[in-house]
């Protein structure tokens, strides 16, 4: 057996079942040697991509999303999708093709030091110097990748070592790595002080990171805040871990968050922030959430708690081990006045919007549109207005809700959405995107169409950057630059051109009907909703 | 604050490079930073000085937990530990402040390890405050050139090891 071949022997005892990539000459051994295997591969159209298609089944099935590209360009291509993978904590596992071990440091024809640039967007990195250790380092690469604070691992790989042989194939059963054993458990002491303080606070409120989602921590999570009436606020990551209509849900924190959210955050006098990083999107002024109240921080790194805020209770683990262990304390909690108080802020701080009847209007149809969609669809929001409104006005009932929260990374919608459909293609998949993140990636239509993955895309199309032309409009005084979209194709065109079904709606007369239509049959379709050029978050 | 990380990591290619990039990417200052091998071979040990807030420092210690090929980060002040640092200093002499050089090398406990008819090599070990007041004494007479290890450090004895 050779490397190559091992590698996949790898991928198989993972149970990986599909690999997005793109090949070059450094990569064909792997390439040639997954034609035997049942690991189905997806020529991706660029591998920035290839990334994101990996995080987008990651996400849905839980298991490490994985991509395999060439060396050089291949490689480098590779590294935003990585970045934006690190930034979310999602579990991936890239695979680089390398030039041949004896002429690595030479500048050869496609070399590039990928492990080195990689260095700060990964949880760890390999470059395989001899075919024996494949085993091994595979095993530990998916371990480190879906264990702990999740994130992406690289596996670099030379030529040579894809096609040398190896002594005997044995797949190790368990990983024994001296430098790396995460903390699941949460301490209980810090569990019981947790305790103590919510059977002292008079206004809890928790604070839910997309961390939950990545322990697969939701039930457990929601059985507490039910158990004891806490309510709940989510950061751009953790919408979703709560249905949006839950009683107990106040919406998303932050600076493009809902109102009601921030003041019920800013009044409490205990907060818990579970699997979320404090970072300046969701906590604008750190400093405001530790005044006048008990904040308590539940994250599964340790580097986390303290790195932003400073907490009056540290606890570290797993967000599932630790509300089951919470959910087996005695607490006894009481503050009706204070949900009272929160409903009441949900109604009269309720934003208004008045939208001009001529266009789409964004916040209007895509509520309508998640009360149409499968109550369990998946819903992948790009980045730019589209963002925000997602944010905002999608309703979650038991599906999901993915987006590029903390790099921001336009353009992964489409891909992330071809990911998702392939972990589970009972699901119904939507990216919702806006005609700049459209354009990022809409080179991936050929993708859906050769692979046959029905995604579903709405570009909500004002022929702008909104969200720079926004802040252009209030930094700079509407001195717009660079944010005019001029040229853009015509989709209904090159949805014929990719042989894709198109629908376009122009205002809200027909959104009925016309969403009817664009989700009936589990195929692909782009649906153009011309919405208001001046139109803001 | 100053502060001491001895940082025990994995022997490999590029282990250095992780760790002093991780500082570079947060910002955090190195002031000192040494290398070497331990007693077991597949072990290095990181010797690196730092400084910063409260908030800094505990952050360093546990961003360098993070990294996979850490095995392990002690850190201390300069109270609790003891350390040292090794000076290599070529120095230009002439007849008249060869008895000066000499003097002050015998005060400060330094040993002329090589000479040519006109340069001199010095040898000193000692604390990184007092190879700094070594240095300084010498700025009048004429330093050629001069290499630094950096500091050495370990955690004082303690009834408790």
């Amino acid at each position: 057996m050779i490397g190559a071949e091992a590698i996949v022997k790898c991928l198989e005892e993972e149970g990986v079942e599909y690999v997005f990539g793109y090949p070059g000459v450094a990569i064909c051994p792997f390439y040639n040697s997954i034609l035997e295997s049942p690991v189905h591969t997806i020529l991706i159209r660029t591998e920035q991509n290839a990334a994101h298609a990996a995080s987008g089944l990651a996400r849905v099935s839980g298991k490490v999303g994985v991509c395999a590209v060439t060396s050089g360009p291949g490689a480098t291509n590779v590294i935003t999708g990585i970045a934006t993978a690190f930034a979310d904590s999602i579990p991936m596992v890239c695979i680089t093709g390398q030039v041949n071990s004896e002429l690595i440091g030479s500048d050869v024809f496609q070399e590039a030091d990928i492990t080195g640039a990689v260095e700060s967007f990964v949880k760890y990195s390999y470059l395989v110097k001899d075919a024996n250790e494949i085993p091994r380092i595979f095993k530990e690469a998916f371990h480190i990748a879906n264990t702990g604070r999740r994130g992406p691992v690289l596996i670099d790989v030379p030529i040579d070592v894809q096609n040398a042989e190896l002594k005997k194939f044995v797949y190790p059963e368990s990983v024994s790595m001296r430098t790396y054993k995460p903390t699941v458990k949460g301490n209980m002491v810090q569990i019981k002080k947790v305790a103590a303080e919510l059977a002292k606070a008079k206004r809890p409120i928790i604070c839910t990171g997309g961390g939950v989602l990545l322990s697969h921590a939701e039930n457990e999570f929601r059985a507490f805040c039910e158990k004891h009436d806490i309510p709940v606020v989510s950061t751009m990551m953790g919408i979703g871990v709560m249905p949006t209509r839950h009683p107990l849900y106040f919406g998303m924190v932050g600076n493009n968050g809902k109102p009601c959210a921030n003041r019920a955050m800013n009044e409490s006098d205990l907060l818990i922030m579970v699997g979320a990083r404090v970072a300046d999107r969701a906590v604008n002024q750190p400093d405001l959430i530790t005044n006048n109240k008990v904040l308590i921080h539940i994250d599964v790194d340790p580097a986390e708690i303290g790195k932003n805020v400073g907490p009056t209770i540290p606890l570290v683990g797993d967000a599932r081990h630790i509300f089951e262990d919470l959910l087996e304390q005695e607490i006894t909690c009481e503050h009706k006045e204070w949900l009272e108080t929160l409903k009441d802020y949900r109604e009269s701080m309720a934003p208004k919007r008045t939208p001009d009847p001529a266009y789409v209007d964004p916040a209007g149809f895509i509520t309508m549109l998640s009360d149409k969609m499968q109550e369990d669809g998946i819903y992948v929001a790009d980045v730019g207005q589209n963002q925000i409104w997602s944010c905002g006005y999608h309703v979650v009932r038991k599906g999901r809700f993915l987006t590029s929260g903390g790099m921001g990374t336009m353009g992964y919608s489409i891909p992330a959405a071809m990911g998702a459909k392939l972990a589970d293609r009972s699901k119904q998949v939507i990216a919702v995107c806006g005609d700049g993140s459209f354009q990022m990636s809409m080179m991936e239509l050929a993708t859906m169409r050769q692979h046959d993955i029905p995604v579903k895309i709405i570009v909500l199309k004002n022929n702008y950057l909104g969200m720079v032309r926004q802040f252009q409009h209030f930094t700079y005084h509407d001195n717009y630059s660079v944010v005019d979209l001029s040229g853009s194709p015509d989709l209904e065109k090159l949805s014929s051109a990719y042989d894709m079904k198109f629908l376009r709606l122009e205002n809200m007369d027909k959104a009925n009907e016309i969403i009817d239509e664009f989700l009936a049959k589990d195929e692909s379709v782009l649906l153009e909703c011309i919405i208001d050029p001046m139109d803001l978050v | 604050m100053k502060r001491i990380y001895s940082v025990l990591v994995e022997n490999r290619s590029g282990v250095l490079c992780k760790v002093a990039g991780l500082f570079s990417r947060r910002s955090f200052n190195i002031d000192s930073l040494a290398v070497g091998e331990t007693d077991d071979s597949e072990v290095s040990c990181m010797t690196i000085v730092s400084s910063g807030d409260k908030r800094t420092i505990e952050q360093i210690e546990k961003q360098l937990n993070k990294k996979l090929d850490v095995i392990k980060v002690k850190t201390f002040d300069e109270a609790s530990s003891i350390s040292r640092e090794l000076l290599l200093m070529k120095v230009k002499y002439n007849r008249n402040n060869r008895r000066d050089i000499m003097e002050i090398c015998e005060i400060m406990n330094a040993e002329i390890v090589d000479m040519s008819k006109s340069m001199m090599l010095i040898q000193m070990c000692d604390i990184p405050e007092r190879i700094q007041l070594f240095i300084g004494m010498f700025k009048s007479i004429s330093i050629v050139e001069v290499a630094r290890t950096g500091t050495l450090a370990l955690q004082k004895c303690m009834e408790t090891d």
